[in-house]
């Protein structure tokens, strides 16, 4: 018998991986039980899976509130990352002596500003958005960059022949030019975002109605109640896939027509 | 050996502007080093008359490049100074410059239509005769059909084709091609040879044309006249006249077009000291 579904590229994307993720998960549930792994330790991705169900709809409203820090940093790390990419292009002056705070920015650990920044910031959903940001808004800004500086400069002769303005060069050459990078750049934030916020939730702590997934993840810890913490990190993990397939799409969808990178 | 450039002129190093409405273009004296220390060109004289077809010949690193560029205004020459029509910019001498060069440089992200509309675009006509402008200038090259086409749709002498569209939908007083045709067939060179060829007799004595090219038949085939140069330091070693004539195939077989060649080979090897393309 023929398996034609098998050489249909797009499904053996999806396949593949699936079958993999059921093999393995296959093999944690049966030395789980062969070695009789206590609950607390290792749970069996059943008890995970059951956990997911009872405590599902807690673990999705603090999923909810990680997920509007994360979109809000993202959103401001992508507008600033431009703004500030736009700005080092400018000039040569600009981005020398910008630039090295800008490396500053995304080497210093997030873990050690977060709580000066929660101090500051007396607003908690504000005061994360901003870590969550500061982690995010590298990568915007060095791939943007890249990506305006990186024209063909044939076709910048070309334009400078035909007398175009600095704001015509800008948007027909410069900006097209710029994408994938851009898009590159979005997709490493995006999961830069999520950490970022739920880094910045672990250090803030803040529980009540507004605890996001790093405070459950915390609870679950402390109560020793292994499954939930696993059920949280698996949301968490769903998500960043979600969010680098999101990105991956948007990619896809705008660029597919000419870019290398994203055609099939 | 060196051979002494043939054309006698007055010297105009007192660089004084007159209007000049024959000399479309003019280099005199001009030499280029580049920052690295490279001098890529050295004290070249070339004047070139309006409604002439000028190549430019030589090994490789001989500074065709950079002369092309010099006479699109793309770079500035160290030494020495440029005229257009008699001006010291391309801008104020009015004329219409456009440039192919060695690739076809066209937008991945536009499709044929929107690259060649560019430079309309870019001086702002009006979209619905940049549209007209550029449907007559897809039709001479071919590609008619392929206004919607992306350029990775289409091979290597379709896109050098879309980009000669978008250097011609201006219609230019002076074509500035470096190499154009340098990346493809032999069979397809010839059809666009003889193509550029004719389109630069229908508009005679308006289209001033210069080609650079490492070809001798090339040169020969298309060119009113032949500049050859030498590299090290990049100087012009030969000025030829090809006399007018039909250029078709029969004229590729002629005994003229032969002499022409050998003449030149002759010359080349002459110029570089026996060792031509280092
Ligand atoms: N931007 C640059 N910086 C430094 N040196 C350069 C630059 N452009 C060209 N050169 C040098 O100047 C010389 C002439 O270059 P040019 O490109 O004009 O040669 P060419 O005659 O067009 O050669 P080819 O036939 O290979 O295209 C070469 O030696 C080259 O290395
Ligand atoms: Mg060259």
């Amino acid at each position: 018998m023929k398996t034609p579904l098998l050489q249909n590229p797009a499904v053996v994307k999806i396949v593949a991986p699936l079958i993999v993720g059921a093999l393995l998960l296959t093999i944690w549930q049966v030395l789980c039980i062969a070695w009789k792994v206590p609950i607390y330790l290792v749970p069996k991705p059943t008890d995970i899976i059951a956990t997911l169900w009872t405590d599902g709809p807690g673990l999705l409203r603090a999923l909810g509130v990680t997920l509007k820090i994360t979109f809000l940093a993202f959103f401001v790390a992508a507008v600033l990352g431009v703004i500030a990419a736009f700005l080092f292009v400018q000039s040569k002056l600009i981005e020398s002596s910008l630039f090295p705070y800008a490396i500053l920015l995304q080497v210093t650990p997030v873990v050690a500003i977060a709580p000066l920044i929660i101090i500051w910031v007396k607003n908690p959903t504000v005061a994360l958005v901003v870590c969550a940001t500061l982690v995010a808004l590298f990568p915007i800004i060095s791939n943007t960059v890249l990506g305006l500086r990186s024209v063909n400069p044939g076709l910048l002769n070309l334009f400078r022949l035909n007398g175009a303005t600095r704001w015509q060069t800008l948007v027909r050459l410069r900006i097209p030019s710029a994408l994938p990078y851009f898009f590159g750049g979005l997709r490493i934030s995006s999961g830069l975002a999520l950490i970022g916020a739920v880094v910045a939730e672990f250090v803030a702590g803040t529980g009540g109605t507004g605890a996001g997934l790093a405070y459950e993840i915390l609870q679950a810890g402390f109560q020793i109640n292994i499954p939930r913490l696993f059920a949280a990190l698996v949301l968490i993990s769903i998500t960043g896939i979600l969010l680098f397939s999101l990105m991956a799409w948007l990619a896809k969808i705008s660029l597919s027509h000419w870019h290398e990178s994203e055609m099939s | 050996m060196l051979m002494k450039y043939s054309e006698v002129e007055p010297d105009e190093s007192t660089g004084h502007l007159a209007p000049d409405t024959d000399t479309v273009l003019f280099a005199n004296r001009v030499e280029k080093t580049y920052g690295n220390g490279t001098r890529a060109l050295d004290e070249v004289r070339l004047r070139i008359q309006r409604g002439d077809f000028v190549s430019l010949l030589g090994p490789s690193g001989c500074g065709k490049s950079t002369l092309l560029k010099m006479y699109a205004g793309l770079e500035s020459p160290s030494h020495g100074h440029l005229r257009w029509l008699g001006t010291d910019a391309p801008a104020k001498s009015g004329l219409k410059i456009a440039m192919v060069f060695q690739e076809a440089t066209l937008m991945p992200w536009a499709n044929v239509a929107t690259n060649v509309r560019l430079p309309l675009d870019l001086a702002g006509v009006p979209r619905a005769e940049a549209d007209a402008r550029v449907a007559k200038a897809l039709e001479p090259v071919g590609l008619a059909a392929f206004g919607k086409a992306y350029p990775r749709e289409l091979s290597g002498g379709m896109q050098m084709r879309a980009s000669i569209a978008r250097a011609l939908v201006t219609e230019p007083d002076v074509l500035l091609m470096d190499e154009p045709f340098g990346a493809l067939d032999e069979f397809t060179r010839n059809k666009l040879d003889a193509d550029l060829r004719s389109l630069w007799a229908e508009r005679l004595q308006k289209l001033t044309v210069v080609f650079v090219t490492h070809s001798i038949y090339e040169a020969v085939y298309l060119s009113s006249r032949v500049v050859m140069m030498a590299a090290r330091p990049g100087r012009i070693v030969a000025d030829v006249a090809i006399p007018e004539s039909v250029r078709d195939d029969e004229f590729r077989l002629s005994d003229g077009f032969a002499h022409h060649c050998r003449d030149l080979s002759a010359r080349l090897l002459s110029a570089s000291g026996g060792d031509v393309g280092h």
